[in-house]
């Protein structure tokens, strides 16, 4: 019985893995993008970004997976109604022929869309944190804006924000477990399974060794990253 | 003709007017220091000239050409103002150096970057990286720091830190080399050596703007001194007759008052 759950729960646990390293590929620059939004010169579009974050970051990851996931397929019903009610038009019929999302790809949308806001936030304190002077040593040696972005401060930005970055990056491993929420079969899920067919409580306990180990890995990886970039001092 | 020629600059922040109609000229291989109380808007003078500010009103020409005029300055392009930010170098009083580069990568990071605008950039890559890198060596052997070149800003002194600046200013080899209080972060034991160091670029020739609180140094270095209070020049001369004989009442106190401190 126990290889049958840890083989069950490992299967899971790639599930897991999968949603972790897509958000985080995705969220990492996506979340640069939002910071420069966060930052522009264009007031109403860096309204709009930071509206957009506090959105984003002031309501549960759980409700957006739901917003995701049935919110299409919700708006596809009223768009059909609104048709059989006498209402046409290129926009109802667009609307009307909305469906649900795959539940793989609406879970991968709200967890990179809800990351990258918590990135963008980071990235923003962090270039924010970057002295004027050192954007102005960069500008009289003849610097392009481009030049001094990636040359001087970028790498300054990098040391900063990974002790906020590694913490954020590990509650993201345990986020995850929200995906059972629309039936994507994690690791959670896979343990659950267990109750209901074999009476077993103990796999979903058993469930925490794996998260334990990888955030223990994340941990260790992180720690040699900021030795490595103990050379110098900001 | 002078190389540098600043006519009739105004700049305020908010309603803050701080320079009120400043202008000088100067001939290449002079010594010009500024002097003045805290807040009389020396430093501001400095950054309008090489456009970390923007002047409000006002002319500079260097080499006779006009590099900003304020009353055409929203039709530069930030290629243009790039190129005439490179007529000037410019030593800060907190240094600002790279914290992530060793001492030769500080001062070769600008002529590299510089460099890919070369035509044949790409063809001699390496001959002309070489290059830079020797220059360097050589820049920085002048300034005393040639067994420093693989150490890290944080592992230097404040005034080994402001030599390395120095060297990152001449590498780029601008016509005019400013310095924004280059000693006023420093410990008074280290300000010896940065002065030590401008000392021997004045008889190198170099023409250079320094703004300062060291007066007897400005006194021995300098071929001219202006005296700047309350966003004007108020007194302007050789170090002889604004530093033994001032005629300005306000010149009079501040060298009094900072003579006393001395």
């Amino acid at each position: 019985m126990f290889i049958q759950v840890t083989m069950s729960l490992l299967e899971g646990f790639g599930v897991t893995l999968k949603i972790f390293a897509l958000t985080l590929l995705l969220a990492l620059p996506l979340g640069l993008i939002i910071s420069f939004g966060s930052m522009c010169k264009i007031h109403p579009l860096k309204w709009f970004v930071r509206g957009f974050i506090w959105v984003i970051r002031g309501t549960p990851l759980m409700l957006q997976l739901i917003v995701f996931y049935y919110g299409p397929g919700l708006i596809g019903t009223w768009g059909q109604k609104l048709i059989s009610g006498g209402a046409s038009g290129f926009l109802v019929e667009w609307i009307a022929s909305w469906t649900v999302f795959d539940r793989f790809f609406a879970l991968i949308l709200a967890f990179v869309i809800n990351y990258a806001c918590y990135f963008s936030e980071i990235y923003r304190g962090g270039i924010e944190s970057i002295p004027r002077g050192q954007y102005e040593a960069g500008q009289v040696l003849g610097m392009t804006k481009v030049q001094i972005f990636f040359k001087v401060v970028l790498m300054q930005v990098v040391k900063r924000i990974i002790p906020p970055m590694s913490n954020e990056i590990i509650t993201l491993v345990k986020d995850t477990s929200l995906a059972r929420i629309i039936m994507v079969y994690e690791i959670i899920w896979n343990a659950q399974k267990f109750i209901k067919s074999e009476g077993l409580l103990w796999p979903l306990f058993y469930t925490a060794v794996y998260y334990l180990i990888f955030c223990g890995l994340l941990t260790i990886l992180f720690g040699y990253i900021e030795k490595k970039l103990d050379y110098y001092k900001i | 003709m002078s190389i540098l020629k600043v006519e009739n600059v105004y700049k305020k922040f908010g309603k803050n007017e701080v320079l009120k109609g400043v202008g000088f000229e100067m001939e290449a291989g002079q010594v010009l220091s500024i002097l003045g109380s805290s807040g009389s808007g020396k430093t501001t003078l400095l950054r309008c000239i090489n456009f970390l500010e923007r002047a409000d009103k006002g002319v500079i020409s260097v080499d006779g050409e006009v590099i900003f005029d304020a009353s055409s300055a929203g039709k530069m392009s930030a290629a243009q103002m790039r190129k005439a930010q490179l007529n000037f170098g410019m030593v800060f009083q907190s240094f600002n150096l790279f914290p992530q580069y060793n001492v030769l990568e500080n001062v070769t990071l600008g002529p590299k970057l510089l460099a890919k605008e070369m035509p044949n950039y790409r063809a001699d890559k390496k001959k002309i990286f070489a290059h830079i890198e020797d220059e360097a060596k050589e820049i920085l052997d002048r300034v005393g720091l040639s067994d420093k070149l693989e150490h890290y800003p944080c592992e230097l002194s404040g005034g080994q830190q402001q030599r390395v600046s120095i060297a990152r200013a001449l590498a780029l080899k601008p016509k005019i080399l400013f310095f924004d209080e280059p000693t006023s972060a420093l410990d008074p034991e280290l300000t010896g050596e940065i002065l030590k160091v401008i000392k021997t670029l004045a008889q190198q020739n170099i023409t250079m703007v320094i703004v300062t609180h060291e007066i007897g140094f400005a006194k021995h270095v300098s071929d001219r001194i202006i005296f700047m209070d309350n966003g004007i020049i108020a007194e302007e001369g050789t170090p002889e007759e604004v530093i033994d004989n001032p005629k300005h009442e306000r010149t009079k106190a501040f060298l009094n008052l900072v003579t006393q401190k001395e």
